[in-house]
């Protein structure tokens, strides 16, 4: 602390130093072209964004025509019906909800749990399992598929829903990890004091853990909202009647069929995405917080 | 605090075996660790055994399950479509790691200027990596359409003729890399994060010694971070390889094989042909790759990357 201060102290006169007329313009000229390379970043970032919007509301032509326009002369609005429709896409919405719903409750209570064991109990085996539990991270997703999926099989759950979402009653790894390292940082003191009033692990763990731990809560129910509803392997490989279909399989389904009416698939796209915009909108400290989280905590 | 835990342990162990405190804590670990244990057994663990099992067998599902021997493993080395894969794979793998990494890391020092409006463009960059999915890849199959896409029209402005992209042999890989690229965001966080964490006194340091902005970025800044740049380099490198997803709604892996990954060639070989075996050892394949490429960045890590903090 004091040598920092000290540093800082000893670096002051110098920089005042250096920080002469042509510095200061050197400086300026540095930060006006940040601006403009970030601007440019931006600029390529949103451009797709606005892309499928402008398309959603282009005419067949439009979309077709050479040169290019990129503004549709009048907005289309009845393309958005008129894709929703053309597909039973409400059915869609409505099974991606469910599954999606129960998804992320089973992640939350499945993972909170271990997290606490983790960071709290102690157990011989604590360490290794911890250990083992690190490892499974590391397995992709294509070694457990043909297994699980002949296990789901022989249990005849092709084309229901528990394929997509039983797996997460199960604990994740990588959501274990992230709570655990939150609430290891929940000072000791607090956990004994809970225990000397008589709570028991569930008890502390419901009105002292969770609520410390909103962020990292907060963080993990993210994640998994938009791991689940962006998934499409898994309703692939599983659901077979269309009436079962998630939005995201119905939209591949809906690019099959429709192959070159893009202004429609945009359209459907358009409205797909809004559930995760409005998340992300409302979230977006959450979703940083729990990515640096996560960042940090592989360093 | 966590050196205090071993040290109480063995004192009741030497005290005469574990107290019935210690005990009961332990069935409370095991109590609330159950669903992860559970579930490491139903769907981590259990699977990966039951995959190596599988590839010694000949499976399609209907029929009994017979022994195979090394039969699945002599196919798949004498497979010209499994070497193309894997040549496919590490293309892209490399191609948008490289990319991905540079380009996130140019971004997030930009964003570390103690620039005005730094929430705007965190999530203007960070947007994408978030919408990611079937929706974000048919707007790519469209932003990358040889006639009318994006892209092309763009290239047009200045009298370059574009690629056919996803539809060419040679493009589609690179299409696909842009697409990455585009979807790199969360890496940028994790950047920034990384440096706002260095401390200051390091560059007052390097001004004192006379350092310019080369300097001190190349001698404190990529330091100082790589670290960071090593674990996005490994976890970029192992999402790559699940991009397969994309692939399957954007080129169902053509033209002519060319964007065909392979975890899409695990895919088909299970749920198209039905060949449970044979994809259950191509899935020991892409194990190996991904432990093969992993400590490959740990070996190399060993020379580039600075531990100090």
């Amino acid at each position: 602390m004091t040598l920092t201060a000290t540093r800082a102290q000893q670096a002051q006169p110098v920089r005042r130093w250096t920080r002469s007329a042509s510095q200061t313009s050197v400086e300026r000229v540095r930060k006006t072209s940040s601006y403009i390379l970030l601007i440019a970043g931006t600029a390529v970032f949103i451009i797709p964004f606005l892309w499928m919007l402008t398309t959603s509301l282009k005419t067949a032509q439009e979309v077709l025509a050479y040169p290019p326009k990129l503004l549709p002369a009048t907005p289309q609005w009845d393309n958005y019906p008129t894709a929703w429709t053309s597909l039973p896409f409400t059915t869609f919405l409505i099974n991606s909800i469910i599954i999606t719903g129960l998804s992320v409750i089973g992640n939350l209570v499945s993972c909170v749990l271990p997290a606490y064991a983790f960071a709290r109990l102690r157990a011989r085996s604590r360490s290794a399992m911890f250990a083992l539990m690190v490892a499974t991270m590391a397995i992709p997703a294509e070694v457990t598929l043909v297994p699980t999926f002949i296990m789901f099989s022989k249990l005849n759950m092709v084309n229901t829903y528990w394929p997509l979402f039983l797996p997460a009653w199960f604990g994740y790894a990588f959501f274990i990890f992230l709570l655990r390292q939150f609430f290891k940082s929940i000072p000791q003191e607090i956990t004994d004091a809970a225990s000397i009033d008589g709570a028991g692990h569930l008890r502390t763990l419901w009105s002292i853990f969770l609520p410390m731990s909103k962020p990292a809560i907060a963080a993990v129910a993210i994640f998994s909202f938009v791991g689940n509803w962006n998934n499409f392997l898994t309703p692939l490989i599983y659901l077979r009647t269309q009436n079962n279909f998630t939005l995201a399989l119905g939209l591949s389904l809906f690019k099959g069929q429709y192959e070159t009416q893009y202004n429609q698939m945009m359209a459907v796209g358009i409205i797909s995405l809004l559930p995760i915009l409005i998340v992300f909108f409302l979230a977006q400290r959450t979703f940083v917080e729990g990515v640096r989280l996560s960042g940090l905590g592989g360093r | 605090m966590a050196q205090a835990a071993p040290a109480l342990e063995t004192t009741t162990r030497r005290t005469g075996g574990t107290s019935k405190l210690a005990r009961r804590e332990a069935r409370a670990f095991y109590g609330f660790a159950s669903p992860w244990i559970l579930g490491f057994i139903l769907f981590g663990g259990g699977p990966v055994v039951a995959a190596l099992l599988l590839s010694f067998a000949h499976w399609s599902l209907l029929s009994t399950p017979s022994w195979a021997g090394l039969a699945n493993y002599r196919k798949m080395f004498a497979d010209p479509l499994f070497y193309k894969s894997i040549a496919n794979t590490v293309y892209f793998g490399a191609g948008s790691v490289c990319l991905g990494v540079v380009t996130s890391f140019l971004l997030a020092i930009l964003l570390n200027q103690k620039v005005r409006g730094l929430g705007f463009f965190r999530t203007v960059f960070y947007l994408p990596s978030v919408v990611a999915g079937v929706a974000t890849a048919i707007l790519w199959v469209n932003i990358l359409q040889p006639d009318y896409g994006l892209i092309n029209n763009f290239l047009g402005l200045f009298g370059i003729k574009g690629p056919g992209w996803l539809v060419s042999e040679h493009w589609a890989i690179p299409g696909l890399i842009l697409m990455s690229v585009w979807g790199a965001g969360n890496t940028i966080v994790i950047y920034l994060a990384g440096l706002q964490s260095i401390s200051p006194a390091l560059y007052e340091a390097a001004l004192l010694d006379g350092a310019g902005w080369w300097n001190r970025f190349w001698n404190v800044t990529v330091p100082m971070m790589s670290p960071v740049i090593f674990f996005n380099v490994v976890t970029s490198l192992i999402a790559s390889l699940q991009a397969y997803t994309l692939v399957l709604v954007m080129t169902e892996g053509g033209p002519n094989n060319a964007t065909l990954m392979l975890g899409l060639y695990i895919y088909r070989q299970a749920f198209e042909y039905f060949d449970m075996g044979y994809a259950a050892a191509l899935s020991w394949a892409m194990f190996a790759l991904i432990g093969v490429a992993t400590a490959l960045q740990f070996l190399l890590a060993r020379r580039w990357v600075h531990y100090d903090a």
